[in-house]
């Protein structure tokens, strides 16, 4: 399969053209989208117009972007103008948004070809994708498992070969996670370094779009592209795009790097395999790996766990059957607002809504919101005391490999510790990325994760691209 | 009706304004008055799923000059999420301060003498508005409501007073010099009947010395008269309960203008709760030194400072001449009556004519400059033109500016004279011989008859003091 | 084992979110919400009375735009998708109750 870099060089050097490129996505997305249910909605029309568009650019000798005529699968909470935008939940069920999200205008401008919305847990509450009012989505490596969540639509695009790389959002490991359950690169960037105008909002303080890629360099240039400073969100960080393709090469030799026993306690024993191998890969290409305690990371899930769904539960107030969406009608607006939301929601959102409303309501704030965002602080200072000592935190991304369907739904809490090892990051708001390393349990794919802070991007891409060669990528 | 002597009303005012920015607070959209419904609506503040605000920067500088203006203490703020439901908000929460607000522990003099303490003065962005069907259009009784969003998103400041209010008459003072201020630093237009500002009255009674009594909140007064009269009803509403041995609920109450009574808004059993958390999707606001002093540095000098400096070139002004002054300040005008004392005209010339003339043609004072008032009554003062001639000649020049010795020539009132104004009184000499020989003989009640009949033969030409002098001159 | 969290809170909380829940529901969510609240337990116990909430990871502060117009969205295209619109605004079932 043609990496993005590959299909771009070809249809700017006229070797390919994005026509052929569109087709050759859209015949693996006929092949497997039923059997998979990776896309929501396929875009045909828009697809085209914008193959012809780059093509004819092309054929003109007119600058086409880094990305010509790749295509590329978008995670359902992005909104897309005049492109069906559900968050896979029913409240939303026909909306089209009448505006496109930042990262959607820059990946038009630079030559990419959007195919259609994939598939997430509803609102991207889930690590599984099982909670989607649409049905779940299948793992193309193994179908009767789940490629994990929220984003996994945009994951099994990438797996399945329907696209070469994909757009999701890592609120609490919602890249990272399906990344390593699909045997792909996922990167969760630095918070404010991708802009969140037109992402649905699950968490705002916690939310950042981010790539999956079959290699590094993928992952590089499509982060590359949609990053840097955008004055529609006032979260975003003041710089332009950092350069991160050119540094995929740099290497790790001189880097310190801490591995963390709290980034993998717990995990399946083959996981902690694979993130002992990828330590010596890294010692061989040069690294010093010291092993570094972050007792405060324990912390982390039950801080996400009252950080979120309050956010959560605000964001989506507005989700009230007045403006757009569903409406069910009522005698009052009151009993509207009531009617609409409870049939246009699903329990893990609603759960999350109620929890979220309980942590911040009146006697409670302090106790529980208030409390958790105090952890937050502390989880933050023992990230910046940890990359003091190192450059790097390696360890596992996900306690086990892609698990079957309804194995970890019985209760809420089984699923919310598979995010264990990935919510600290999106608590400090750091940078952190998942690479594949290895298999495990039925010769699935583990993710190793490796974290930087915030704005190390570059490195944390030098680091993975080492693993990736040990293991034969080119 | 008051209340009784050894009682006293407690008064606190939240106020509400609208800010003169050209876009609303977190997005590109007009802030403007008037326009169709929901033509003035984007992403943001439709508050459509994805959409971010980001801070207008005017309405930053227009807060910080407000409180400036009212001593406040401007600090690092935040923004919060007021947390509730109603289809006027778009997204179920209204952004705004809560315990960090911009600005704080300010204070605001009234002309009688009070300091009425100011709490805060914070941002925060404006619901949309509902318009209600069936029933008698208003909200209790509507079977369908209709809303436009054009004015969601619009930036608002909040002035909370201190309970330091005692009388519905210092209430009106308090929100008239508050409002003079808001105009003055460029902030609102105070437009009370269009909304932009706002007037919410917190009212509790108790008798003198005892603890404070618990408050009402008295919504929907739309003018400084219905503030008054809303007050005053409360207190007396309070008063009477409490003799009577009631007790007073908190509650929020409906002022109605026409039946000229408050009345519950709604019985609630418990108080709303809003949920306040900080607003993720804004980062917080710390105006250095420099934006502070740059704010400051382009404020214009405030009501009580113009009123002060136009009083003191008043020499024993009486009740009138305040009065006077106190039009001329609330309307902007004193630039004006300061151009023509420069000139020479006296001061109660320049006040009356300001306060009168000028007045009534506000709307149009882009049209007149201090140059050409002060000329036009300073021709006034020295007889080149009458009263009713010299307020013609500033109707033109509001109407369409221009100067006034041109206006003056183009409208006839051209300066009859001595000889022409010589010759018409020795007609009438003339022809009232009679009552000639009166005047000469000390009548002077018959001066006026005289300039009367030179005035109608002279259609109003001739200017006063030009025909007494003719006479004496004849006497 | 008593839930940290009572099913009258949770009716509470349903209300004020807008949420109808059945019997069964709010049985279920009761003993739900109460584990995740009940892990949240381990911050609970901590000393943190000295540490401030963080506003923004990296400090961002006083990020504004100015006071120029943009344009708006086109009506019609606004009203298109809207569960029910008339005379150029949105129509909801009565308003019970003063806004707040």
């Amino acid at each position: 399969m043609k990496s993005a870099s590959e299909i771009a060089e070809q249809v700017r050097s006229g070797a390919s053209s994005a026509a052929a490129e569109l087709d050759a996505a859209l015949d693996v997305v006929r092949a497997r989208n039923e059997e998979l249910n990776v896309f929501l909605y396929v875009d045909e029309p828009g697809a085209r117009a914008q193959a012809d568009r780059i093509d004819e650019a092309v054929s003109r000798g007119d600058w086409v972007g880094p990305l010509a005529g790749v295509p590329i699968a978008l995670k359902d909470n992005l909104c897309q103008e005049g492109v069906p935008t559900t968050c896979s939940s029913r409240i939303l069920e026909g909306w089209r948004p009448p505006y496109s999200a930042t990262v959607i205008e820059r990946l038009l401008l630079a030559g990419a070809v959007p195919v259609g919305k994939t598939n997430l847990d509803e609102f991207a509450m889930g690590s599984s994708t099982e909670t989607s009012a649409f049905g779940p989505t299948r793992n193309p490596l193994d179908p009767s498992r789940v490629p994990g969540g929220s984003s996994g639509g945009s994951a099994a695009a990438v797996a399945a070969g329907m696209t070469p790389i994909s757009l999701g959002s890592d609120t609490g490991g919602s890249i990272r996670q399906p990344a390593a359950l699909c045997g792909l690169v996922g990167v969760k960037p630095t918070y404010g370094l991708v802009s969140r105008y037109g992402l649905i909002a699950f968490a705002s303080s916690l939310d950042q779009i981010g790539p999956f890629a079959r290699n590094v360099t993928d992952a590089a240039l499509l982060l590359e592209t949609v990053a840097g400073h955008d004055p529609m969100d006032s979260t975003s960080l003041p710089e332009p795009s950092p350069d991160l393709v050119s540094h995929v090469n740099d290497g790790v030799a001189g880097k310190r790097i801490g591995y963390v026993p709290e980034l993998v306690d717990g995990a399946d024993e083959a996981i902690i395999a694979s993130v002992r191998a990828a330590i010596e890969v890294l010692t061989e290409a040069g690294a010093q790996i010291v092993e570094l305690s972050i007792p405060e990371l324990r912390l982390g899930l039950s801080a996400y766990y009252l950080i979120a769904p309050a956010e959560a539960s605000s964001n989506l107030a507005r989700y009230d059957g007045v403006r757009y969406g569903l409406r069910i009608n009522a005698d009052d607006v009151a009993a509207m607002n009531e009617a609409t939301r409870t049939a246009g929601f699903g329990a893990e959102v609603k759960r999350r809504i109620m929890l979220g409303t309980y942590a911040l309501s009146a006697g409670y704030y302090d106790a529980y919101y208030g409390q958790a965002l105090k952890v937050r602080t502390q989880m933050i200072d023992a990230f910046k005391r940890a990359y003091r000592e190192v450059d790097l935190l390696i360890g596992a991304t996900t306690p086990s490999v892609a698990f079957p369907f309804g194995s970890k739904t019985k209760d809420p809490m089984t699923m919310y510790l598979s995010d264990v090892f990935t919510i600290p990051t999106n608590l400090a708001g750091e940078a952190a990325l998942s690479v594949p390393f290895g298999t495990g349990e039925a010769g699935l794919p583990v993710g190793v994760q490796l974290l930087g802070p915030g704005r190390s991007e570059a490195q944390l891409f030098a680091a993975a691209r080492v693993l990736e060669r040990a293991q034969g990528e080119p | 009706m008051t209340i009784p002597e050894n009682w006293e009303t407690v008064i606190g005012l939240e106020v509400h304004t609208e800010l003169k920015t050209t876009t609303k607070m977190f997005c590109g959209c007009a802030n403007a008055f008037g326009s169709e419904p929901n033509t003035n609506i984007c992403p943001v503040c439709l508050g459509l799923p994805g959409s971010l605000p980001v801070l207008n920067e005017r309405a930053v500088d227009l807060a910080m000059a407000i409180g400036i203006a009212l001593h406040c203490t401007i600090a690092p703020s935040t923004f919060h999420r007021k947390n509730y439901f109603y289809p006027d908000m778009p997204k179920d929460f209204q952004i705004s301060q809560y315990d960090l607000p911009i600005n704080s522990r300010g204070y605001l003099d009234l002309r009688d003498g009070t300091r009425v303490s100011i709490e805060r003065a914070h941002l925060e962005e404006d619901t949309g508005k509902s318009t209600h069907l069936g029933g008698s259009g208003r909200l209790h009784g509507a079977d369908r409501s209709l809303v436009d969003y054009n004015r969601s998103g619009v930036p608002l400041v909040e002035i909370v007073s201190g309970p330091d209010i005692r009388s519905s008459a210092q209430a009106k003072l308090y929100a008239s010099e508050l409002r003079a201020i808001l105009i003055a630093t460029g902030a609102s237009d105070g437009r009370m009947e269009e909304g932009s500002m706002r007037i919410d009255a917190n009212v509790s009674v108790r008798r003198v010395g005892d603890e404070l009594g618990t408050r009402c909140e008295i919504k929907n007064l739309n003018s400084l008269r219905s503030l008054q009269r809303a007050i005053d009803y409360e207190a007396l509403r309070q008063v009477e309960l409490l003799v009577e041995g009631g007790v007073v609920r908190q509650e929020t109450r409906h002022w109605d203008e026409i039946l000229g009574e408050t009345s519950t808004m709604r019985t609630k059993e418990e108080a709303e709760d809003y949920r306040y958390f900080r607003e993720p999707d804004l980062v917080d606001l710390a105006p250095d030194q420099a934006w502070q002093e740059r704010v400051r540095a382009s404020l214009p000098p405030m009501p009580a400072e113009r009123r002060a400096a136009l009083i003191a070139r008043l020499e024993t002004p009486s009740e009138a001449q305040l009065d006077a002054v106190e039009t001329v300040i609330d309307l902007g005008l004193d630039p004006m009556v300061h151009a023509a004392l420069d000139a020479g005209v006296e001061s109660s010339l320049a006040l009356a004519r300001a306060a009168n003339e000028l007045a009534a043609g506000v709307d149009s004072l882009h049209n007149l400059t201090g140059e050409a008032f002060a000329a036009t009554l300073a021709m006034e003062q020295r007889g080149e033109l009458s009263a009713t001639q010299a307020k013609s000649v500033l109707g033109e020049l509001l109407a369409s500016g221009g100067d006034p010795r041109a206006v003056a020539s183009e409208k006839g009132f051209e300066q009859l004279s001595t000889d022409s104004l010589g010759a018409t009184v020795a007609s009438l000499i003339d022809q009232y011989p009679d009552e000639w020989a009166r005047y000469l003989e000390g009548d002077d009640k018959l001066a006026q008859f005289f300039i009367g009949q030179v005035m109608k033969q002279t259609r109003g030409q001739a200017n006063g003091k030009s025909v007494i002098a003719e006479l004496q001159a004849r006497r | 084992m008593s839930s940290p969290l009572t099913r009258d809170e949770v009716a509470h909380v349903a209300e004020l979110a807008r949420l109808s829940l059945s019997d069964e529901e709010l049985d279920l969510f009761t003993v739900q919400l109460g584990q995740v609240l009940e892990h949240a337990a381990d911050m609970s116990t901590l000393e943190l009375s000295d540490v401030e909430a963080t506003a923004h990871p990296f400090g961002l502060i006083n990020v504004t735009r100015a006071d120029e117009l943009r344009p708006s969205l086109d009506r019609d295209v606004v009203l298109a998708m809207a569960p029910d619109a008339r005379d150029g605004r949105f129509a909801v079932p009565r308003i019970m109750g003063e806004a707040p």
